[in-house]
């Protein structure tokens, strides 16, 4: 109950992280749209519709950095029981939620003039999917139980499992799309242009930065929220007689 | 190891005491695959080439089912509690429950799948593939449901929360399993794809039953 | 005007650039709110309850320590 009481070594680092990615991710989004939207010249195969890839490929990064960084935190709080860890997943879980479905609507968007429809089962969507079901899995978990401590170590062995599983997913679904789409939808002929990698890193680093800042934020607020609740919890211990009178 | 072999006597005996549960299971499975010929229409062509992957989503849909049931019992009694606090390893206790339920479910799920296989017409160079995938898939479907289903213990929404948490875990058994049966059919090597899931099966051995282990010892404190 | 217009049409892909575009300022822009607003209500309320019981240690007096 008292764990919560001192400022970790942690929550330092991460304020002080704070300022320089809140900073950094607004000049990147400032100086990387422009770039991504106007300068940056149309692709000479797909047009236009290669600016759908700087938002599409940092959202996919971003959706499996987070899981990266939920994870860790699992993992650090199953091992070292660090209540600090499980705050860190409870804060990370949205995130990568709403940045796997990000990565899942714009590829499909992508998808509708490159291969005439908005959903293909290829490798790299499907996957997404996945990991996206995963996500709301861990979501749904987390917040399952009245007790929600417990809900933070089901969610830790979870995220655990879900890290092992994720690359044999990955791969099962890439062996399985090979054996049953073979040519329509292979990226080739796509060459890597270098006129694309400016906007594609600018956008990279404003969207990795932004989710540096935001996940920093949410731990503040999910701190605050496990300190509301112990405060409530001793209220209603030195009320004995309080609780007592209502359980009857 | 006698607590494995002491868990696993005691839920076969428990098992068979109440096989309705067991039977329950081979039902559910069984209507399940039916509906698939009623939803897509009964032309054999395409009954034949779905057969693979519809009996193994059924099985899986139908082994998911039991799983609720795989501690909850315990759980409930206080056996489980007893379990942790005498101290034996808990995770030959996980490896013995999963048997006793590999045993109680998928195997009679296999024994079934050859008839079922039947009635879609599958394919007669598939079912050597079929029963051979099953056997090596669904221990796994076994062990990885036994750590959501550990997960779940007195949570709000138990079932439903399972299945959601479980299913994305089995898409690799479910692609394997699936094409070692296509593989059969074209008369592909279907080496491959078994190795694969017989794999996927040790590697859950030694995995799962560590992560449950840990979920059951939460569920418990 | 034109030049607007050019841009804005995305070379014919304008109905997939920038739905796409908006969703992710949706996406980023409405966590960023709802992030901040859950976090402001929580500061809000945690400073209430310090001040009603200012002598409870384990209510977690850290942030300023």
């Amino acid at each position: 109950m008292h764990r919560f009481a001192n400022p970790t070594t942690f929550m330092r680092i991460a304020n002080a992280i704070f300022p320089w990615a809140a900073g950094l991710s607004a000049v990147l989004f400032l100086i990387g749209l422009p770039v991504a939207l106007v300068t940056s010249p149309a692709d000479y195969q797909q047009g236009d519709s290669v600016r759908l890839f700087y938002v599409h490929v940092p959202a996919a990064w971003i959706s499996l950095m987070v899981y990266g960084m939920m994870a860790v935190s699992s993992a650090a709080f199953l091992i070292w029981r660090h209540p600090m860890a499980s705050v860190s997943a409870r804060a990370l879980a949205p995130v990568g939620a709403i940045f796997t479905a990000l990565a899942l609507v714009t590829g499909s968007l992508w998808g509708r003039p490159m291969w005439g429809t908005y959903w293909v089962w290829d490798a790299r969507l499907t996957s997404e999917l996945l990991l996206l079901f995963i996500y709301l899995g861990y979501i749904a978990i987390a917040d399952a139980f009245e007790d929600p401590e417990r809900g933070d170590k089901a969610a830790a062995v979870l995220g655990v499992v879900g890290s092992v599983n994720l690359p044999i997913i990955h791969f099962s679904v890439e062996w399985w799309n090979t054996l049953h789409q073979p040519s329509i939808i292979k990226m080739t002929g796509f060459t890597v242009d270098g006129s694309i990698l400016l906007p594609l890193f600018l956008m990279l680093g404003a969207f990795t930065s932004y989710t540096i800042a935001i996940w920093v934020l949410r731990l503040r607020s999910e701190l605050l929220a496990v300190k509301l609740r112990n405060a409530r919890m001793s209220e209603v211990s030195l009320a004995p007689s309080l609780n007592r009178g209502a359980a009857e | 190891m006698s607590v494995f072999g002491a868990v696993l006597k005691r839920d076969l005996a428990l098992a068979i005491r109440q096989s309705a549960d067991s039977f329950t299971v081979l039902a559910f499975f069984a209507i399940a695959v039916v509906l698939f010929p009623l939803g897509v229409g009964p032309e054999t062509n395409t009954l034949a080439k779905i057969a693979g992957g519809v009996l193994w989503v059924s099985a899986l849909l139908a082994a998911l089912l039991s799983l609720d049931r795989l501690f909850t019992v315990d759980f409930e009694d206080g056996t489980l509690d007893q379990l942790v606090l005498s101290g034996e390893p808990l995770v030959f206790v996980v490896l013995a429950k999963t048997a006793a339920h590999w045993l109680t479910t998928g195997l009679p799920l296999i024994l079934l799948s050859p008839v079922l296989a039947l009635t879609l017409h599958l394919p007669a160079e598939g079912y050597g593939a079929l029963l051979t995938a099953l056997l090596l898939g669904t221990p796994t479907v076994s062990l990885i449901g036994a750590v959501g289903a550990a997960l779940v213990l007195g949570s709000r929404r138990g079932g439903v929360l399972l299945s959601f948490l479980v299913l994305p875990l089995y898409v690799p058994i479910l692609i394997f399993g699936t094409l070692s049966v296509e593989a059969a059919i074209l008369g592909v090597p279907v080496k491959a794809t078994l190795a694969l899931l017989g794999a996927m099966a040790l590697f859950a051995a030694v995995l799962a039953p560590w992560a449950a282990a840990a979920a059951l010892r939460q569920a418990t404190e | 005007m034109d030049s607007l217009s050019t841009f804005l049409d995305m070379g014919g892909y304008a109905a997939f650039v920038w739905p796409g575009y908006g969703l992710a300022a949706i996406g980023i822009l409405g966590l960023l709110v709802t992030t901040l607003r859950t976090l402001r209500a929580r500061e809000k309320e945690f400073a209430g309850v310090r001040r009603n019981r200012p002598l409870s240690q384990n209510v977690g007096p850290g942030d300023d320590a």
